[in-house]
């Protein structure tokens, strides 16, 4: 991927983690799909189903927002993949915020979630953008690292390892098996027995 | 050129440079669970791949679980086990499943089997996985797409973290236990200021700490978005390994598992115990927490506009008011488990607080040992008993249970929960439900009392 362009949508608390991002009774499954329905479902939904018309998600100015705006240290908490699978079930493509936690931001690497990085006062005025303007569109641009809104543009930080995954759109585990000899070089360097091997 | 424990740790599990910048390292053990697994084994089947190390992964199931019986209480449960137990037996890794003697929570259970060396790197599935620094090992928690990756390669892409050291230092007063040191330590840093960052947590408090100790505070280093939580390894670590089943092993064992005395950390933090009193959470984060004898904080001590509406928001979904104090807010439950706190160490502090006394009528109070081993072991010593004369259900079967109710242990709409868990988040025990982190002590005492109170009016009475 090389940009988003998109509805914005606001959320800035802090600390959003993934239990509120994907609660725990959308886990049990083995497989990837079918999690768009989990996201934020607490907030979005009444405990009978129905929508709650407070949440952000569900105003129609940001229905359907492929980018979101949030506080700092989102992703905190559980390890869950099913968070960022959710949140690109959803539409959701980039976030911009502050800071992520670790895991969360590895997880959105290895399924092209885009996660930007801004200064808490950039991030802050681009919230005051948004709301001011309900449904304006935001792109985020990963090739020039650059978020605009109107004629507003403000640079974003990203590393380059995961820049260029998300313009690569790689198999991980299939590039890495293309090193096989420098692992098995490694492997062979270790002493002998030096190893756990698990008793079954 | 002086090395942290972190950057020595890396550099002997450092396969190559890659291209992008990030580091190819050696993985010398993984762990899974039965609910982030699932999808990582469905990759290796569609790209045609197998397991390169067979014997250097375990599975345990632990998160799905009922701990009131030793099968799947449901059909999904079911589903889950199954499929980790049939992914395992095609691939050739053990898996301890509900009636194997050594099941229980995997970041419990793998110490225990002497699994865990310094100088190890080990991944897993689960972010708790940063307890192992508390032997000198590199744990960190991994998702889905890592976990297939791992089981393919052996291997993991690495960012390579900052190093930031916490320096704890600081006489403690009777009473206090490694709970209320990390939650001291997690309330003055903040959630997510060590996002980024290895942490090594050292000082004379962390040196005087049991093993026990050192995993509660590793394990909940993750709150701080701490990616690694690592402690030296000393004369203690390796006593804690004598006599385990596997007697963990290390390809290093040369190597010196400590930070090296020139070593500069670009982050360092001093945090003073002395004098901390028993630490209870009162929102929905776990850097929102009060000293048992503070009041909670009001809404002029928020700065920005922003942190006015967390409290708030925090505030509203605990039921509590601000500049209230702690003490005597009744609860509904009382809950003893968890990776953080279900060790052998805790059962025996929460049952010296219960000892002849009784669970408060009105308070539903459950204790779940951390595994099978933690189990018998403390039936042995006639901890179960105490914890039954007391009004506890004292759980037959180990998991993860209510600390993050994805098996049968759920909390109702509104219900409070005195917890020995890790994660206070909206809606973690149950939707609506409202928990307060506390030591296992703490939350024994609240059984008895049927509120919050301090746990040393019991114990020195």
């Amino acid at each position: 991927m090389e940009q988003v362009t998109g509805v914005a949508a606001p959320m800035p608390q802090h600390n959003v983690d993934t239990d509120i991002i994907m609660p725990k009774r959308f886990l049990r499954t083995i497989t990837r799909e079918g999690l768009a329905d989990g996201v934020f479902a607490d907030l979005r939904f009444k405990e009978d189903g129905s929508e709650k018309p407070d949440f952000v998600l569900n105003q129609p100015s940001w229905r359907g927002a492929s980018v979101l705006v949030v506080g700092d240290n989102f992703g905190c908490g559980s390890s869950r993949e099913h968070a960022v699978w959710g949140l690109r079930q959803l539409g959701v493509e980039a976030i911009i915020g502050t800071g992520y936690a670790g895991i969360f931001f590895d997880n959105a690497r290895k399924n092209g979630l885009a996660l930007a990085i801004l200064e808490a006062s950039q991030r802050d005025e681009l919230l005051a953008k948004i709301n001011a303007n309900p449904g304006a569109q935001v792109s985020v641009d990963v090739v020039a690292k650059m978020i605009t809104i109107g004629d507003w543009k403000v640079a974003f930080q990203m590393d380059k390892a995961t820049r260029q995954a998300l313009l690569d759109d790689r198999d991980d585990t299939l590039d890495t098996l293309k090193l096989l000899a420098e692992i098995q070089t490694y492997e062979s360097a270790l002493p002998d027995n030096s190893c756990v091997k698990i008793i079954k | 050129m002086a090395r942290t424990l972190y950057d020595k740790l890396l550099d002997t599990h450092k396969i190559c440079d890659l291209p992008d910048g990030d580091i190819l390292v050696y993985v010398d053990f993984h762990i899974m669970n039965e609910y982030t697994s699932p999808q990582a084994f469905s990759g290796l089947g569609s790209k045609g791949l197998s397991v390169r190390q067979p014997e250097a992964h375990l599975a345990i199931v632990d998160h799905v679980n009922s701990t009131q019986i030793d099968e799947a209480p449901d059909p999904v449960s079911k589903l889950l086990i199954d499929n980790l137990e049939a992914n395992c037996e095609k691939h050739q890794i053990a898996c301890y499943g509900l009636k194997d003697p050594r099941q229980g929570i995997e970041h419990v259970v793998v110490p225990e089997q002497g699994i865990v060396a310094p100088g190890m790197l080990i991944a897993c599935g689960d972010s708790h996985t940063t307890t192992y620094g508390a032997l000198g090992a590199l744990g960190f928690g991994i998702g889905t797409s890592e976990v297939e990756h791992v089981l393919a390669t052996q291997t993991l892409r690495y960012q390579k973290l900052k190093n930031m050291r916490i320096n704890v230092a600081g006489q403690l007063s009777a009473g206090i236990t490694a709970k209320d040191i990390i939650m001291h330590v997690i309330r003055k840093v903040g959630a997510g200021a060590a996002n980024g960052y290895a942490v090594e947590f050292a000082g004379q408090v962390i040196e005087q700490l049991d093993m026990a100790g050192r995993m509660t505070v590793c394990n909940m280093a993750v709150e701080l978005g701490a990616r690694a939580a690592l402690i030296a390894a000393d004369q203690k670590t390796l006593s804690a390994m004598e006599g385990k089943a596997h007697s963990g092993r290390c390809a290093f064992d040369k190597e010196i598992w400590q930070t090296d005395i020139q070593a500069v950390f670009d982050r360092e933090v001093y945090i003073d115990c002395k004098d901390i009193e028993p630490l209870v959470t009162w929102g929905i984060s776990p850097d929102q927490a009060v000293a048992i004898g503070e009041k909670l904080p009001v809404l002029e001590q928020m700065v920005t506009d922003k942190q006015q509406s967390d409290f708030t928001r925090a505030m509203e979904y605990m039921g509590l008011a601000p500049g209230q104090s702690i003490v005597n807010v009744p609860i509904d439950m009382a809950f003893i488990g968890s990776c953080t706190n279900s060790r052998i160490d805790d059962l025996r502090a929460a049952a010296e607080v219960l000892r002849g006394k009784r669970v408060a009528s009105g308070v539903v109070a459950t204790v779940i040992p951390g595994s099978a081993s933690t189990k018998v072991q403390a039936e042995l010593e006639g901890i179960d008993q105490v914890f039954i004369d007391a009004g506890f259900d004292w759980r037959p079967q180990s998991g993860c249970s209510m600390c993050l109710a994805m098996n049968d242990d759920i909390a109702e709409n509104r219900e409070r929960i005195a917890s020995s868990t890790n994660r206070n988040f909206e809606g973690r025990q149950g939707r609506g439900a409202r928990t307060h982190l506390m030591s296992p002590a703490m939350v024994a005492a609240a059984a008895v009392a049927g509120k919050i109170v301090d746990v040393r009016l019991f114990t020195q009475a």
